[in-house]
């Protein structure tokens, strides 16, 4: 009676990634109630800087009072253009080019708003693939991934594998093999690659030299890049953030002719950068204006509140706040990470040298009992049982070299990152 | 595009940079006939490819009535000699249902690509849908175009009049002192009657809002929360305000409530819930515009008109129901449900009960779903009460409630379009469980969701704004069919919803789409009111109108009334030339209307209409 999308499987949502987030749940650590509770390592939240936010709030009641004045609720609550609040859009745009450290600026006019970047990535596989067509995604990668670009759109992704040997750099002769794959052996039109940068799990920004070949790449075989961004304001070290977008247009100002920046499109969000993600801000950046156009129009599905984009549009404009904000938070994830690094390097753990994002991704391999996916399932299942972390499995993130581990440690305070490695030091693993 | 290859696009006079092609003009759809003159004429071989069916060209022309209807994902390929042409009729149906892709050989020096159509009413000097053929990767020379058919085909609908004459209010808005001529919006369904009473309660709560002194202490576990079954005191809320809306007479349950974004985001989840690419779902008419966007662009699904007149109201009767099920069965689409809109949008009245027990007892001997759009539940403003389906079914244990699934929004009845507050409400606990995780592609903000739940659980403050909002659309409601009686205009006798039906069949110079649209474009330019054709709603009557009242005050009323009364007055002298065409005349048009309606895509578009430039910014109305 229902629609094979919904009976068909592929919403991802039974993946190890979201068991362990049920098994959470069941049974929550709290330093009080359920001292023995398992810790969430889960979830890539940012609560390093929500103190700043809240003081801005505080600092700002006109920002969001819709209780004096009489007209401001009324034209909040009526705005429903899909363009967005022009106000916003700026401020976003501005926020985006400040992350960037002014290097890069963006036009608000090729912003289009979305309900998080869940929906951003699906209005552009509505855009660029046609059901069959598939898509390249680097592993390891974003286990909802599979359901944003999969699911409703029959799009299929096909993976550039990553291996640690060189620290999850991708090669051209990976890109090559995946694309000989979906062409020759799958027969698949490839429409394009999406890279997530800085990335989700492994934390590291792409080098200036991947960067390069996955132009050369797209350049050669006439595909799209998706550049997801969203982490890009929790870059907290060296080598600075490189976006593709902003390489791509040098590559176009020295190769005449190329209309490569038309298929670069770019997916942001304030959800990690500024932690914010009950508020499904999600944007796609693209100038290509006939993806700006039929994603626009896409967005109806799926706007962002407009109260939400009127309180936000307050904040990113305030300069001073924003600096403020994003130097704290780079020095606050720096100091988390480093606690988290140097606690499981005294117990003998290493972690992939990484300089963004809000986890690490914890090489645990000297830890199975043989070199399987099995044997990853059985040491995860340890980890969440008996020592009580809620931590995702590189098989979730399609990581074809079992062992690895994505550690989050951002979304709790201090006291219960030392809880955590208090604990892995007193198990037996 | 190719490097080599140029590729001319000529209209459907033929004209191409001045020089002129004479072409037959072939009726109905692309045949075999035809396939067969270009293969002879230029060596081409046409293929007709539904993607996501596995049907063959043959089986295609065989069954031609597959064209008859909306086709979202018609692909046609052909691959043709060096300098040759490409002959495509029925422009309009595949401009804007479908996207044309043609790969050439790479020594072909130029292409002609020749658009036709039969229907002069359609829109055929579509520079927008011409330019976008071209730049979007109509040719290229791997033959992979750059952007998808849904990117680049006409599925969101928007070139349409009913977006047409908002084009014409933004160009020049009326104000009451800057600019007095200026163009009065009344198309747009918008509830502004009951603000007064929202910014009230807002003074008095300023908790509700995490970002008041009151409520930052929220702000952290609010911004935070992003869990797609939504803040327990949302649905709580959101599950009583429905049951109050209904008169408490059917409870909801908050554990059914599944949230997207506004009710564009909930009718493309229950699509993509219930149907497969390709799958239909019945619909009467007149209906809201968006629904071609919303159940069928991105999901590839299609809506099939189910006929109504205004003989008897616009009922939805057994008979029309059974009628365009045949014509589905008959034309080899599965239908999956029947789509209704109660209060009706945009007639403004509401269903019976034999109507919606007549509608149940259809859909369960076909076995098919009902979705029941129930977002202007609460803008019935006068007897008789509404019933909700919800009621229906549970006065009567024998329907089979799997099948049953409710649109709700508070863009309407509170008048938050901004909020993007869409819920799907289903019986069925398969549709729910999907339907959650689908809500990751849309959710409400949570800042938006806590200032609901907070104000939606206050039940006094409910009590009054539904008493008052109902009382406040009343009068405006009587005044303005008041003082269009006045000067001898009928509405349709409705008691719901933010806008009349109103009856200018007597204004038309002849019973046909035609004359619609010249008078419609009449009382934009000349009487500067932005009213909404009937044929944007697919009504099969030409010369009714959607007049939205709720948009503006008190004043712009008058002023607007006014107006009207001025236009029927100087035109009143002309003489009615609807009664001067015989009727069998007459009846011959309405029945080649009805056969036209069926055929035509989504809108009928005016030839004189402006160039579109992405007129819809609001996604709903």
């Amino acid at each position: 009676m229902l629609s094979r999308k919904a009976s068909c499987n592929s919403h991802g949502q039974d993946s190890y990634y979201f068991l362990g987030w049920e098994e959470y749940k069941k049974n929550p650590y709290d330093e009080v109630k359920n001292s023995s509770g398992i810790i969430q390592m889960g979830l890539a939240e940012n609560q390093l800087s929500l103190d700043l936010v809240e003081s801005w709030l505080e600092r700002n009641p006109e920002a969001t009072e819709f209780t004096n004045g009489g007209t401001t609720f009324r034209d909040i609550a009526l705005f429903q253009d899909y363009h967005g609040l022009p106000a916003f859009k700026n401020a976003l745009a501005g926020f985006m080019s400040r992350i960037r450290e002014n290097k890069v600026s963006f036009d608000p006019d090729k912003l289009v708003l979305t309900a998080g970047t869940t929906s951003a990535n699906e209005i552009l596989m509505f855009c660029l693939a046609e059901p069959g067509d598939a898509f390249l995604v680097p592993t390891p990668y974003y286990p909802g991934f599979d359901r944003d670009l999969k699911w409703r759109t029959g799009v299929e992704i096909i993976p550039i594998h990553r291996s640690s040997s060189n620290g999850f750099k991708i090669t051209e002769s990976a890109m090559e093999e995946a694309f000989d794959h979906a062409q020759n052996q799958l027969n698949r039109t490839v429409k394009g690659l999406l890279i997530t940068n800085p990335s989700n799990p492994l934390g590291t920004t792409m080098t200036r030299h991947e960067l390069s070949q996955i132009i050369h790449f797209a350049n050669a075989k006439n595909v799209h890049v998706i550049s997801d961004e969203i982490y890009s304001g929790t870059v907290f070290d060296s080598p600075s953030f490189v976006s593709i977008v902003d390489l791509a247009l040098q590559h176009e100002n020295s190769h005449n002719g190329d209309d490569l920046s038309s298929r670069i499109h770019m997916v942001y969000s304030l959800s990690k950068d500024l932690g914010l993600p009950g508020f499904r801000a999600g944007a796609i950046y693209s100038n290509n204006e006939a993806v700006v156009s039929a994603a626009t129009k896409m967005s109806s599905f799926g706007l962002v509140s407009s109260q939400t984009q009127h309180l936000l549009s307050s904040m990113l404009s305030d300069e001073k706040f924003v600096q403020k904000y994003l130097s704290e938070n780079r020095t606050r994830i720096k100091t988390r990470k480093q606690m988290l690094v140097s606690g499981l390097k005294d117990l003998g753990i290493e972690c992939l040298n990484s300089n963004a994002g809000l986890f690490c991704w914890v090489n645990m391999r000297k830890f199975l009992k043989s070199n399987t996916f099995e044997a990853e399932m059985e040491l995860w299942r340890r980890l969440i049982y008996e020592v009580g972390w809620n931590v995702s499995p590189g098989s979730s993130f399609h990581c074809v070299e079992p062992g690895w581990f994505r550690m989050c440690f951002a979304n709790m305070d201090e006291r219960t990152l030392a809880v955590a490695m208090r604990r892995i030091g007193q198990k037996e693993i | 595009m190719h490097k080599n290859c140029r590729v001319f696009f000529t209209d459907f006079l033929g004209r191409l940079f001045n020089t002129i092609f004479i072409m037959d003009r072939v009726q109905g759809c692309i045949s075999e006939v035809l396939a067969r003159a270009l293969k002879l004429a230029v060596g081409a071989t046409i293929q007709l490819n539904p993607s996501n069916r596995s049907r063959g060209p043959e089986d295609y022309y065989q069954t031609r009535s597959v064209l008859n209807f909306h086709e979202p994902s018609l692909t046609l390929t052909a691959q043709v000699k060096p300098n040759a042409f490409v002959w495509i009729t029925q422009l309009p149906l595949l401009l804007l249902s479908t996207t044309i892709s043609c790969s050439f050989p790479a020594n072909s020096s130029f292409v002609f690509v020749h658009l036709s159509c039969y229907f002069i009413s359609y829109r055929v000097k579509n520079p927008t849908s011409l330019f976008s053929l071209k730049t979007m990767g109509y040719v290229s020379s791997n033959t992979k175009p750059l952007l998808s058919r849904k990117a680049t085909n006409e599925g969101h609908a928007e070139n349409c009049p009913y977006f047409d004459g908002w084009k014409a209010y933004d160009k020049n808005p009326f104000h009451p002192s800057q600019n007095p001529d200026g163009v009065i919006q009344m198309g747009l369904a918008e509830h502004q009657l009951c603000f007064d009473l929202v910014q009230e309660w807002l003074v008095s709560n300023p908790e509700a809002s995490i970002c008041t002194k009151e409520g930052v202490d929220k702000f952290r576990d609010i911004a935070l929360f992003q869990d797609y079954h939504g803040l327990p005191a949302f649905r709580n809320a959101v599950a009583k305000f429905m049951g109050r809306v209904r008169g408490d007479k059917v409870k909801f349950d908050p554990d059914r409530i599944v949230m997207s974004g506004g009710a564009t985001g909930a009718h493309e989840m229950i699509t993509f819930c219930l149907a497969d690419p390709g799958d239909a779902f019945l619909v009467p008419t007149p209906y809201y515009a968006g629904f071609d966007r919303d159940l069928c662009w991105r999901t590839e699904a299609r809506l099939l008109p189910v006929v109504c007149h205004s003989s008897n109201n616009f009922k939805v009767t057994r008979k029309a129901l059974e009628e365009a099920y045949a014509k589905a069965v008959e034309a080899n689409i599965s239908v999956k449900g029947l789509l209704l809109t109660n209060p009706s949008n945009p007639l403004g009245t509401i269903l019976d009960r034999d109507t919606l027990r007549e509608a149940m007892s259809f859909i369960n001997e076909k076995n098919i779903h009902l979705i029941c759009d129930e977002i202007y539940a609460a803008t019935v403003f006068r007897q008789p009460d509404f019933i909700s389906i919800a009621e229906i079914i549970e006065e009567d244990q024998e329907y089979n409630r799997n099948l049953v699934h409710i649109i709700y929004s508070l863009s309407k009845d509170m008048g938050f379009p901004g909020f993007r507050v869409g819920i799907v409400y289903s019986y069925n606990d398969a549709v729910v469980e999907c339907g959650r995780k689908m809500s990751s592609f849309g959710l409400v903000s949570s800042q938006t969701q806590y200032l609901i739940a907070s104000m939606l659980s206050d039940d006094q403050f409910i009590g009054k704004f539904l008493l008052e909002s109902a009382g406040r659309l009343a009068t405006r409601h009587n005044d303005f069919t008041d003082g269009l009686r006045q000067v001898g205009i009928k509405c349709l006798n409705g008691n719901a919803g933010l806008f009349l039906w109103m009856d200018l069949r007597g204004l038309l110079i002849d019973s046909t789409v035609e004359a619609e649209t010249a008078l419609w474009q009449m009382i934009i330019n000349d009487v500067k009111l932005n009213v909404s054709p009937g044929s944007s709603f697919h009504c099969s009557e030409p010369g009714w109108f959607r007049v939205c009242i709720a948009n503006m005050n008190e004043e712009t009323t008058k002023v607007a009334l006014a107006r009207i009364r001025e236009f029927v007055l100087r035109n009143g002298n002309k003489p009615n030339r609807k009664e001067k065409c015989g009727q069998s005349d007459l009846r011959l048009r309405l029945s080649f209307r009805r056969i036209d309606d069926v055929l035509r895509s989504p809108c009928i578009m005016s030839p004189h209409s402006p160039i579109p430039q992405s007129p819809l910014v609001r996604t709903r109305t």
